[in-house]
């Protein structure tokens, strides 16, 4: 078989991205009648259950700062979660414009992810503003910010891709993505600190980027300190190693996409 | 250099469309039995030069869409050669994309970047588009209180903005009132003489005689036969149970 000709989609990426990402943002807050303010509340409502549980319930587990350290861990992991979920989903969703048209496929997974940065921008804010009211003041390590912050959005683009392209073979890979999520919650950082896990788990925690940006923010925000070279380097290695993994992955299946729709 | 050219193709899909779930995917990994297999076409060979216009007839299911899913790039043969030459616009369903509880407006822009337009053009070409639609102050309106006419024709406006060396129609043109209809048509007359290729399904005898230079019928994904529309129609006339 040989399929050979000049008929590349040709249009804007910029212009599709964006307006993916207005629609996905308008259609979820239209009909709603908190609007955004769904967004802020969510984390809230989690932040004081488990500040509730883990200061009442188990002191030994309380935090200065507590309100602080609890959304250093809820932030990053809800981000990472609701954008992988949807974002393994966005293939399928947008299955009707992948049977007419050919737009680069890629778009539709990162577009979903970028769409769930607005949120992120909603709740980084919260963040900040605990932060700055818990009187942590502003240091210099800020600046690693948006740094360690586009390592996870670049590991969630890597992780959705894969899934996403996996998601039109076979279906369930959204349910596994669900359950990886819930487990995660366990796993990573949010209501105990690293001092918490036993020295010999530390080093593989560090090669989660979701648990290697919660550290870090933790670092940065709620200590104070700068987030550390082994953190860093081991938080950019893997997320960089999925998103190529991500791209390679979707680029293999991608053929198949339209016989499997 | 043909416009569109088709060697020996054949296209098949797996009888279970592909969908799968992890049970099944497993079973079929595991006991390595034999996909069943179904060709929606077989050994279909034509070309269109640059500049003509052909028109593909024949029953529901004959392969029609999957050829032109071929040409629009969507899908890959599994056997034979396809070749096509130019920027192809295909409109084979109109309003992709659009979501109900966006504004007009926004779904003309949404519509617009996926066909392939640039900022730019989308935004020099607004009015015009809401012009062609007739959609006046209803584009500030989210399209879920659109009649399905009014959706189609603003689905059609921006399809027909879309600058393309090859257009691919599917049947859309059976939307809006007669007077619609009528633009649509005018429109892609106007296309025509401007030198692109096109290649579309229809049903209408009038509109292929009008419009094309040759026509080929497809029956259960073969060519049953190919030539001038005149010959072809009287053919498939003459072969169809109710003509």
């Amino acid at each position: 078989m040989t399929v050979r000709g000049i008929r590349m989609w040709n249009g804007d990426y910029g212009f599709v991205l964006s307006n993916l990402v207005q629609k996905d943002f308008k259609v979820r807050y239209r009909n709603m009648s908190l609007g955004v303010l769904w967004s802020v509340l969510n984390p809230l409502v989690t932040m004081g259950a488990l500040a509730f549980v883990f200061t009442e319930i188990f002191p030994s587990y309380a935090h200065p700062h507590m309100a602080v350290f609890l959304l250093c861990g809820l932030v990053p992991f809800n981000f990472f979660a609701m954008a992988w979920n949807t974002g393994t989903g966005s293939l399928m969703e947008n299955y009707s414009i992948m049977k007419r048209v050919t737009v680069p496929r890629e778009l539709f997974p990162i577009a979903t992810v970028l769409g769930n940065c607005v949120h992120l921008l909603i709740q980084i804010g919260i963040l900040f503003a605990f932060t700055l009211g818990s009187g942590l003041g502003v240091n210099r390590h800020w600046l690693w910010l948006p740094y360690v912050w586009f390592m996870e959005i670049l590991f969630v683009c890597g992780l959705a891709m894969a899934t996403s392209a996996i998601n039109v073979y076979i279906r369930d890979t959204r349910y596994v993505v669900e359950s990886v999520n819930t487990v995660m919650f366990y796993f990573v950082p949010i209501f105990y600190s690293h001092d918490n896990i036993p020295p010999q788990f530390r080093e593989i925690v560090h090669y989660n980027p979701v648990a290697a940006l919660i550290l870090a923010l933790r670092n940065i925000l709620w200590t104070g300190i700068e987030p550390g070279w082994p953190l860093i380097w081991k938080l950019t290695a893997c997320s960089l190693l999925m998103f190529v993994a991500g791209f390679l992955i979707f680029r293999r299946l991608k053929a198949g996409f339209f016989d499997h729709m | 250099m043909a416009a569109i050219e088709f060697q020996n193709v054949s296209k098949c899909f797996s009888r279970s469309g592909g969908r799968k779930l992890l049970r099944v995917f497993l079973k079929e990994r595991l006991q390595q039995r034999h996909k069943e297999v179904f060709c929606a076409l077989s050994d279909v060979s034509f070309c269109v030069e640059q500049g003509e216009s052909m028109a593909i007839i024949g029953a529901n299911g004959a392969g029609k869409s999957t050829l032109l899913s071929l040409v629009a790039g969507l899908a890959r043969p599994n056997q034979g050669r396809v070749e096509v030459n130019g920027k192809v616009a295909a409109l084979l369903e109109l309003g992709t994309g659009f979501h109900p509880d966006l504004t007009g407006s926004e779904n003309v822009f949404l519509n617009a970047s996926i066909l392939g337009l640039s900022r730019k053009r989308a935004r020099d070409c607004f009015d015009s588009i809401v012009d062609f639609s007739g959609i006046g102050d209803f584009i500030h309106q989210p399209i879920r209180t659109y009649s399905s006419g009014m959706v189609m024709r603003l689905a059609f406006a921006v399809a027909i903005h879309v600058e393309p060396d090859i257009l691919i129609i599917d049947e859309v043109l059976a939307v809006g009132d007669a007077a619609f209809q009528e633009k649509c048509f005018d429109r892609i007359c106007e296309l025509k003489r401007a030198g692109k290729t096109l290649l579309f399904v229809s049903h209408v005898p009038e509109m292929v005689k009008h419009l094309c230079d040759h026509s080929l019928w497809l029956e259960h994904g073969r060519v049953k036969a190919a030539g001038p529309p005149g010959e072809v129609l009287e053919a498939y006339a003459g072969h169809a149970p109710r003509a």
